[in-house]
């Protein structure tokens, strides 16, 4: 029973000519946490607002249970959206809001009542049916947002970056919230976001977009740790994205010096890219690790220190917990399987170019 | 530092134009010619020609509002919805209220009047005049020409406020367009509705020049009662008493909006 939920197929789409979406397949299975992650302007949100039924794709198909959904209007679709300004009906109490739904529906009284005080419940804010909109907060409101969409029972619930607007503690609690009301419901949920901590702490599947094209798509671990370019690795986290040529299957060299890696398969004298994360990167007594340096600039982070080295003339990111202040000597060393080789784009547009599944 | 005097000017602007104007009417509205304390000059509504003035007042002003708030809505829907360009016609819109309101209205005389230009080309196309001029039609068209624009703006103002989102989120839980209309935008729409009524209501009940210029004299309202009191009668103490008379009204339109519109969402000046 893993037939897709949603399937949508050669997407494109257009603002005037102004290309926003070229050419775009993604399958989402039922019950699955998925997130759209990519800077403002990769199509994300258009992305979402075409499977929501707000935007028409200029060319492609979309699939809701394997029915061509394409060109139904936003009222008639079995799903919902939790919009990123929560867009709450400022006129209607809590109450009608969550309501509003299930009235067009012409659902009974009493079932609509016992529906709101479920879905308060499960957002954690029973009693507050009275209440009007101005009164909350902005979680509060978000989490209201939230229940007025699954009221509805939708199998599929869009949230187009509904943790922006809120401070970072309550984004932090909101996220075990969302993680928890998805297992609870267990229906499936598009996230949109541009953050990557957010990506990574709540989704099962990743798909990182850059220029209307879909960069990778995988676990929050397989983004993380094999980032396929260095769109990706450079948008996950930190990374130090250096120039490089692989020497042979398991060689590559960095500035001018040769380091063991794992990767095969490149040939040989290739250049490429090379991607090592900060954390990754060993800071040893000057003349024991591959490559000499000098700390630059150190920054206590809480967690770790945050220190740049300038070594073989590249400014190095390094996270480590141990302290070399400014201008101590260090060596760097970096463990084979810490190494992440990618191809370069061979031009500029292959930089966007996407990866289908 | 306190910053209070930089207030004075306003202070002393405000008791010279309007608390010592109004304390005057109330003076001369509660007193006879000699200066002692009396009702007659507020009594006086009950006069049948007062009655009658103040009655055709409420009729003419309450069609005017009626059709303004039907011209007004869908217009201000089309502004909220013609994004890019909405400043321009918005402009457009307003243009007239920048020409002076007795030329406007001195303007559709000559249109309106028996001789005048629409007759004209009525005749000129073989069509048969109309008798429009000092007609009770002439003044509410009048009015409506007039006040339009203080209906368009405080809806447009509350309509381009709504946000997409919100509309989307009303089609997103099963409303359709008709639904999201009636449940969602016009409930939203309220206080700018109100505030509207009010702008053009009070001034349409009012208004004597409209119905002197368009109206011939002949037909008289509420406002040109107590015009002629002041300028011909040269009775001051009964035109303050029916100014204070009317004032009723203009209070319950204030706390019409102060109910409707809490946050003063529908002011737009």
């Amino acid at each position: 029973m893993n037939q897709p939920l949603i399937e949508l197929n050669h997407i494109s789409k257009y603002f005037g000519k102004t290309m926003v979406l070229d050419d775009l397949n993604l399958s989402v299975k039922e019950n699955e946490f998925i997130t759209l992650l990519g800077p403002s302007g990769c199509g994300k949100t258009t992305t979402l607002r075409i499977i929501g039924g707000f935007e028409k794709p200029t060319e492609g198909t979309v699939f809701f249970e394997g029915q061509d959904i394409t060109n139904l209007p936003a009222n008639k679709r079995n799903l919902n959206t939790v919009f990123q300004k929560y867009a709450l009906f400022t006129h209607m109490s809590i109450a009608e809001n969550i309501a509003f739904g299930l009235k067009i529906k012409n659902k009974p009284k009493s079932y609509i009542d016992d529906k709101i005080k479920y879905a308060l419940k499960l957002v954690n804010l029973d009693g507050f049916e009275k209440r009007s909109v101005s009164s909350l907060s902005g979680g509060q409101q978000q989490r209201i947002a939230i229940a007025r969409a699954i009221v509805n029972e939708p199998k599929l619930l869009l949230l187009d970056e509904p943790l922006g607007a809120l401070d970072l503690k309550l984004r932090q609690d909101m996220q075990y919230e969302l993680i928890r009301l998805k297992n609870e419901l267990g229906i499936t949920f598009i996230y949109v976001t541009h953050d990557q901590e957010e990506a990574l702490t709540m989704s099962d599947t990743i798909v990182v977009m850059n220029q209307g094209y879909i960069q990778q798509m995988g676990t929050p671990e397989d983004i993380y740790n094999e980032p396929e370019n260095a769109f990706v690795a450079d948008f996950i986290g930190d990374s130090n994205i250096i120039d490089g040529i692989m020497l042979e299957d398991k060689l590559v060299e960095i500035l001018g010096v040769k380091f063991p890696c794992v990767d095969t398969g490149f040939g040989r004298n290739k250049p490429v890219d090379v991607v090592i994360r900060p954390e990754d990167v060993d800071l040893l007594e000057p003349g024991k690790g591959r490559l000499e340096g000098v700390v630059t600039h150190i920054i206590f982070k809480g967690v770790h220190y945050e220190m740049e080295v300038n070594a073989g003339g590249f400014e190095w990111l390094v996270h480590s917990t141990d302290c070399h202040p400014v201008g101590s000597k260090v060596s760097i060393s970096v463990e084979p399987f810490d190494i992440q080789i990618m191809n370069k784009p061979e031009s500029e547009d292959e930089e966007a170019i996407g990866v289908d599944e | 530092m306190n910053r209070k005097f930089l207030s004075f000017p306003y202070l002393i602007w405000m008791a010279g134009f309007t608390l010592i104007p109004l304390l005057l009417i109330f003076y001369y509205g509660l007193t006879d010619r000699a200066g002692g304390f009396t009702l007659d000059n507020v009594k006086a509504i009950s006069s049948p020609e007062c009655i009658q003035a103040l009655l055709r007042s409420l009729k003419l002003s309450c069609i005017s509002t009626v059709i303004c708030l039907i011209l007004a809505y869908p217009l201000a829907m089309i502004l909220k919805h013609s994004k890019s360009r909405n400043s321009f016609i918005v402009f457009i819109f307003i243009l007239p209220m920048w020409m002076n309101f007795l030329l406007r209205t001195m303007a559709w005389q000559v249109l309106l009047d028996k001789n005048g230009v629409i007759n004209n080309i009525l005749s000129f196309i073989g069509l048969p005049s109309l008798n429009m001029i000092n007609t009770t039609s002439a003044i509410v068209f009048g009015m409506v020409y007039n006040f339009l624009p203080f209906m368009v703006l405080p809806m447009y103002n509350v309509l381009s406020k709504i946000s997409d989102d919100t509309i989307e989120a009303a089609h997103d839980l099963g409303a359709n367009a008709f639904q999201t209309f009636i449940k969602v935008i016009l409930p939203l729409s309220v206080p700018g509705i109100v505030s509207g009524i009010t702008m053009v209501f009070v001034p349409a009940l009012t208004t004597f020049v409209i119905s002197d210029i368009l109206g011939g004299g002949m037909i008289l309202l509420i406002g040109n009662v107590i015009e002629q009191e002041f300028t011909f009668s040269n009775n001051w103490n009964l035109g303050s008493g029916l100014s204070l008379v009317l004032m009723i009204f203009i209070i319950i339109s204030m706390i019409m909006i102060a109910i409707f519109d809490k946050d003063g969402e529908g002011t737009v000046f």
